[in-house]
């Protein structure tokens, strides 16, 4: 096993850094029930990491931890290299972690440029009186926000439709809008939660050009739940496997696929 | 032109400028809904205190002076000076400001995520609390407003003969149109404008809009919702201030000021509770259309008074033709 600190090159050349968001014995509770039991995984900078697991495994809730939506009862957020007080899901936002949601939150009134301009609002800084009186500081900054915005649009190949209200959009356009919106933030990591749900072949392929894109353009930090092991395996650097709540595999995709436990898990095996 | 047609367009433009009143209500109505799904029963009593808050600094009272001479056996009731109409505008603006902030922190954000109607109650607690505090503050009896004439900030007096002397000129018909009516007016067009392009060009507009529009999404942006609600409490109380200011100059300072609000109701049925420009055009249709009907059918065939009622049976139709309202989202029920 690599230390945490080193960094090391993928077969295919990219850099894989050392350790940015490490989560330690995370357990995580709703009433009586047990989401999360004691799971410990690392995401390296600049890698695709994966977290798969069958239906109901946790591994939403386990993202939803990471961009703070819940909090869990016990455990450790680690995030470049500090101990992450508890923080609102708007905090962890504003250092840099963006993310999409299984069921799309978009904002359906406006554009998709306006949408997109949303995921800059981490990065606007000039103080509300100035943005009233919209002078100087306030128009460069939107000028450049707007730049950044723009880049990413023509990068993910939504140019046609910049204009159009995000309601009126196809399901495979909406979330590559999410996606759009999530990348404006440039975030230091980027949390995708299946990004490939509900889409059919084609669709998928193209979701996934663009992820490997995002990353190998950007290097942006990904980690992505999916459940279709397929897509998974091509995409990843590393993969967590969950059931149940509890991690039951980590490592590179060859390593998961050979593992017995994961197999079982996926294949069903009677419980005894 | 023909007496009656003149007396028409007369009832006509008078109508525009009492529905500009009721879109400045409206207004902040829509301002916290739209941000919040609040429906804010308190907006009027916000306009009534407002206007208290604001005459209270003009003539220099003390606040709370009844409660002070009570407890300390005290006599102050004033600081004996008057303050200029701008520094006390701003200063109640401040206290608008104070009033949002205590507002989330003690009331709302306490009940995040309750279901609407819990909220609504809340809102109805609000305006009798506020109420009270209006009345601890500043004392209950009828205070006149007079924003314009001590300071001659508006409008030249000569304004209405003006319109009254040019109109007679034009078309052998004098129009009569009240003075502080051609402020309102202008005062809340220029509000408007503000307020859309507010919400459509700064961060803080955008941010709004967000949470307006999606919660969960606006967090994963990075934006405050606390923050948000703070400040859409502050605009809709900047927006009470200022229909305070017009109702309260039109009709003095005084408690009924605060059921404004149930005007504003009909005006929400047919803008829509989401909508800006729904409000502003609701408020007009209800004005011109009450003061018409009372002119062209109510007055001669029903014995009069209409304008009591008119705007609810319009509201009440369409409730029955068209619950979203005129420019609202559509309600669609997905199965």
């Amino acid at each position: 096993m690599k230390d945490q600190a080193d960094s090391y090159v993928t077969e295919d050349g990219r850099t894989i850094g050392p350790v940015v968001m490490e989560m330690k014995n995370i357990t995580l509770r709703f009433g009586g029930v047990e989401a999360i039991k004691d799971i410990s995984f690392d995401i390296r900078e600049g890698e695709i990491r994966a977290i798969i697991g069958p239906n109901g495994a946790g591994k939403s809730s386990m993202l939803n931890v990471i961009s703070g939506f819940y909090v869990p009862q016990e455990g450790e957020v680690w995030y470049k290299g500090a101990r992450r007080p508890s923080m609102k899901p708007f905090e962890v936002a504003q250092q840099g972690i963006a993310r999409t949601f299984q069921n799309i939150a978009l904002f359906e009134g406006m554009s998709v440029l306006d949408n997109v301009m949303t995921g800059r609002l981490t990065h606007m800084k000039t103080g509300i009186f100035s943005q009233a009186l919209w002078k100087g500081a306030a128009e460069r900054e939107e000028i450049a926000n707007r730049e950044v915005a723009e880049r990413i649009i023509d990068f993910l190949e939504i140019q046609a439709i910049r204009k159009t209200p995000v309601s009126r959009l196809p399901y495979g356009l909406k979330k590559r809008v999410e996606l759009a919106r999530a990348l404006a933030a440039e975030p230091s990591l980027l949390l995708l939660d299946e990004p490939m749900a509900g889409m059919n072949v084609e669709e998928k392929e193209d979701m996934s050009r663009f992820i490997l894109d995002v990353n190998d353009e950007f290097g942006t930090t990904i980690a992505l739940i999916e459940h279709d092991m397929g897509v998974v395996m091509d995409l990843s650097d590393r993969v967590v496997v969950m059931d149940y709540g509890k991690k039951i595999g980590d490592g590179t995709p060859q390593e998961v696929r050979n593992n017995k436990e994961v197999i079982d898990a996926y294949l069903g095996v009677a419980h005894e | 032109m023909p007496e009656q047609l003149a007396y028409t367009i007369e009832v006509f433009l008078n109508g525009l400028m009492a529905g500009v009143l009721y879109a400045l209500v409206a207004l902040g109505f829509v301002l916290i809904y739209k941000a919040s799904g609040i429906f804010n029963y308190a907006q009027g009593v916000m306009a009534l205190f407002a206007a208290m808050t604001l005459v209270g600094i003009q003539n220099g009272q003390v606040p709370f002076a009844h409660l002070i001479n009570a407890i300390f056996g005290t006599d102050v009731h004033g600081f004996g000076w008057s303050v200029h109409s701008f520094v006390a505008i701003l200063l109640t603006v401040v206290v608008m400001i104070g009033l949002a902030w205590a507002v989330q922190r003690f009331v709302f954000r306490h009940l995040v995520g309750q279901e609407p109607i819990i909220l609504f109650m809340a809102t109805i607690g609000l305006a009798y609390f506020l109420e009270g505090v209006a009345d601890l503050m500043w004392g209950s009896e009828l205070k006149s407003l007079d924003v314009c004439a001590a300071q001659g900030v508006c409008l030249p007096q000569g304004m209405n003969s003006w319109i009254d002397e040019t109109t007679f000129n034009l078309f052998g018909y004098g129009f009569f149109i009240d003075n502080l009516d051609i402020v309102a007016s202008i005062v809340a067009a220029i509000l408007v404008i503000g307020l859309v392009m507010f919400a459509q060009y700064t961060k803080q507009g955008r941010a709004m809009r967000a949470v307006a529009d999606d919660h969960q999404a606006a967090l994963s942006v990075g934006v405050s919702l606390n923050f948000i609600w703070i400040l859409v409490w502050s605009l809709a109380g900047f927006v009470a201030l200022v229909a305070g200011i017009m109702w309260g100059a039109k009709s003095g300072v005084q408690f009924s000021l605060s059921l404004i609000a149930l005007k504003a109701l009909p005006v929400l049925m047919l803008g829509g509770f989401t909508s800006i420009p729904g409000a502003i055009v609701g408020g007009l249709i209800i004005g011109v259309g009450e003061k018409l009907f009372e002119f062209l059918i109510g007055a001669p065939f029903l014995g009069g008074a209409t304008e009591n009622w008119f705007a609810y049976m319009l509201a009440l139709l369409f409730l029955v033709f068209r619950p979203q309202g005129l420019f609202g989202e559509r309600i669609i029920e997905r199965v």
